[in-house]
């Protein structure tokens, strides 16, 4: 591939923990490489010289297999050299295991780790302690910038531009690391963000008009908890995945009802825009948070999604890497 | 025979005595002789010079944690007396949540001993509630009573039991001591490491609302209502707390309670690690989910911690305690949710608290009150003043010399701190327990 389409310019991120320290020219910067990412894809032969000789550590503490795999295969076609560690997390005492295995990580001279934990800010941790990069796959509550990357490439590629659209995240926003990292990237490519679920699953602070403070960076951000309502004129739909333990701690009385209150129909896809995407971060309790006919329906690029993780990753992964004459 | 000492012109702060005056304080077989103009010749008597010093009773903490027996590795009674010793304390009173708790006779015991033995300071220690802190079934408290213990408490953990906690106050009172209470309902407070709102929503933490205290604490009140049982409620985190023991004051109840010097000088943004030029509006750097910030209750936000030393000015807050809580390095680094709750005060107790008289939010005599005569009262002891015939427990330290905080160099063991690197105003350069030096820094 020609160099004139992947900028190889450094966007200013040593490791990339969450969105939340992307300026608006990063996002853009890593959305137009990932075009660029795409074309190699669609290549005879998948592989590009320009990771030849780093090395990345996938570090998973959660199963995870599509995104796992999404960051091996993504920077197997950049040439680096992948390992994959995993371990689960509830057989690690009091972290000594995180440390010293990413001490034992470090050794071996890994240039990029990616990790995923149960626990919020694992990868602040590491990229603390160590002086790899680090990518966050996704920690504990907080944070999955590459997922939030590929839902705004997904919706750029659908419907051209992120900004002044109005987006509904839907349901478990108290817990979804997808929609706080959403928060960030939607808000700072100046998408017009509505949040929707039961009272029980959105922060207190968010419910009780405490982003009054002058700078608060999701002053503008809508809370609605009626589904109807917050549909109107929607042009992205952002259903999220309802983890089935929040019935057993209280926060529901029961899926049932989540289902008829805050659920995905096609009645409900009637009140927004006429063609508004419909997204899912995955895995999809479907006929929970979305019917099945909607999920697979003609609205949907829940599967674009998935498809286009590849790309990001790979974007990201030369962005992290660039300033060192890549080739691809 | 001791040697007798004369701390030379020193600002003498004793709030027991009204006394706030520039004069010379003379010791004497470990007890205080004098205080005013000395000049003595005599060669058994040692000058230490405390011009531009203030001098003030030894202080007293009546929360914190020696770890032994049992979590030697944290602490042992030899490193944290000499830790508090460092810190201008002479009494402190450790809580019995060690291994095996202070639930019996043979641990408060060994605990008496091994701080008579290799303990540099007094230390009065606390026994537990319920056997085993199990929350169960009432601990001996007639024994541990006979035995020393200055109170009753299953610190981190509360009492969560309200009929044993109706029964625990009952039985005390009889006994005459205290039960100490940390106020937390668990299912308010289950899988959370700090405090709720903004910035936990941000970081992704469970946070802890401000009702899994207030709820107990009005809990806590009412039984001591009921019951006439004198119940202490541990390190008060929220406005709301605040406001409760006020009005339980004025109606008579028999209720008190402390504060840290952290709860009054940090917020929930220590949790940030940011500098002063950030906000929690800035993106997080890998400095954020800073675990020496994690603490039970956790650091609270801007309002509760300012209202904090109204408590002080209008005396609802009975004391300063610093509820020390050393740990080893292994339990906090490591993610935020898996490190342990706890910060190492002592040593750095009074650089906090003074930031209050720096800041013009209390005078310098109160601060000394709440560090000194008014734990003793709430032991109902003689200690806390610089009475003529009282043991000579005795701290100077410099109102105005600013340090930079070294964890690496304190004498705990913990060396968990967010104040590790920030600077403190106001220094303790000298500690006398008995009449003797147990620290000195010239």
């Amino acid at each position: 591939m020609t160099l004139e389409t992947a900028s190889q310019q450094s966007f200013g991120q040593k490791h990339v923990l969450d969105l939340d320290s992307f300026t608006s020219q990063d996002i853009t910067h890593v959305l137009d490489n990932t075009l660029a990412m795409e074309q190699v894809l669609e290549r005879e032969i998948r592989k590009v010289p320009a990771l030849r000789g780093k090395t990345v550590v996938t570090l998973f503490y959660e199963s995870s297999t599509r995104t796992r795999v999404s960051f091996e295969q993504a920077a197997k076609i950049l040439s680096a050299d992948v390992i994959n560690v995993s371990s689960s997390g509830s057989s690690t005492k009091k972290g000594e295991s995180l440390y010293n295995t990413a001490l034992t990580i470090q050794a071996m001279q890994a240039d990029i780790i990616v990790i995923r934990h149960p626990h919020s800010g694992a990868p602040h941790f590491l990229a603390r302690q160590l002086r790899s990069k680090v990518i966050n796959a996704g920690d504990g509550t907080h944070a999955h910038p590459t997922q939030s990357l590929l839902d705004l490439y997904t919706i750029r590629k659908n419907i051209g531009t992120i900004e002044g659209k109005k987006i509904v995240i839907i349901g478990d926003i108290m817990y979804s690391r997808v929609a706080r990292s959403n928060l960030w990237g939607l808000t700072k490519m100046g998408a017009r963000v509505v949040l929707c679920g039961p009272q029980t699953l959105i922060p207190n602070d968010f419910l009780n008009g405490h982003r009054t403070e002058e700078g608060h960076p999701f002053a503008a951000v809508e809370i609605q908890t009626d589904l109807d309502t917050a549909l109107k004129d929607a042009d992205v739909i952002m259903a999220l995945r309802l983890q089935l333990e929040r019935q057993k701690a209280g926060h529901l009385p029961s899926l049932r009802e989540y289902s008829q209150t805050y659920g995905l129909n096609a009645r409900r896809l009637a009140i927004a825009k006429d063609g508004a995407l419909v997204m899912h971060p995955g895995p999809m309790n479907e006929g929970v948070e979305i019917e099945t006919d909607i999920a697979h329906g003609a609205q949907s690029v829940i599967e674009e999604q998935v498809k286009s993780g590849v790309a990001v990753r790979m974007s990201l992964l030369y962005s992290m890497a660039a300033g060192q004459n890549l080739e691809i | 025979m001791l040697k007798s000492i004369l701390i030379k012109s020193g600002r003498i702060i004793d709030p027991a005595s009204d006394r706030d005056e520039v004069a010379d304080l003379l010791i004497v077989d470990g007890k205080i002789s004098e205080i005013g103009q000395i000049n003595s010749k005599d060669q058994n008597v040692e000058v230490y010079d405390a011009k531009g010093f203030v001098v003030t009773p030894g202080f007293i903490d009546i929360h914190c944690h020696l770890r032994e027996p049992g979590e030697e590795y944290k602490e042992t009674i030899a490193t944290g007396t000499k830790s508090a010793a460092a810190g201008g304390f002479t009494t402190v009173c450790a809580m019995p949540n060690t291994n095996p708790p202070m639930d019996t006779k043979s641990v408060v015991d060994f605990v008496k001993n091994k701080a008579l033995t290799e303990g540099v300071i007094r230390v009065l220690p606390i026994g537990c509630v319920t056997k085993n802190s199990h929350g169960k079934e009432l601990s001996e408290m007639s024994e541990l009573a006979d035995a020393g213990v200055i109170g009753f408490s299953d610190d981190g953990k509360p009492v969560s039991d309200a009929n044993l906690m109706r029964q625990a106050l009952t039985y005390s009172a009889g006994l005459g001591l205290p039960i100490i209470n940390h106020c937390e309902v668990p299912e308010l407070a289950d899988g959370a490491s700090m405090n709720e709102g903004w910035i936990a929503t941000r970081l992704g933490l469970k946070g802890m609302p401000n009702s899994a205290e207030e709820v107990m604490a009005a809990r806590d009140i009412s039984l001591s209502e009921l019951t006439g049982g004198k119940v202490h409620l541990a390190h008060i985190s929220t406005a709301g707390t605040l406001d409760m023991v006020r009005e339980a004051k004025r109606r008579g109840i028999n209720v008190t309670c402390e504060v840290t010097p952290h709860h009054l000088t940090l917020t929930d943004e220590a949790v940030l690690s940011i500098g002063d030029e950030s906000t929690s509006f800035d993106p997080l750097t890998p400095n954020a989910y800073d675990t020496t910030a994690k603490v039970n209750p956790p650091l609270r936000n801007i309002s509760d911690m300012s209202i904090m030393a109204n408590g002080i000015n209008d005396n609802t807050i009975d004391f300063i305690a610093t509820d020390h809580a050393p740990h080893s390095s292994v339990d906090k680094i490591c993610t935020f949710q898996e490190a342990a709750f706890g910060i190492s005060v002592l040593e750095t107790a009074l650089g906090s608290v003074l930031s209050l008289y720096h800041n013009k939010k209390v005078e310098l005599g109160t601060l000394i009150k709440k560090l000194t005569s008014d734990p003793a009262s709430f032991l109902g002891s003689n200690l806390g003043t610089l009475k003529i015939g009282r043991t000579a427990d005795v701290t100077v330290f410099d109102l105005d010399e600013t340090w930079r905080v070294n964890s690496s160099l304190f004498f705990s063991k913990g060396k968990n701190t967010p104040l590790d690197g920030t600077s403190l105003t106001g220094r303790v350069k000298a500690t006398f327990y008995g009449g003797e030096y147990v620290y000195r820094n010239d």
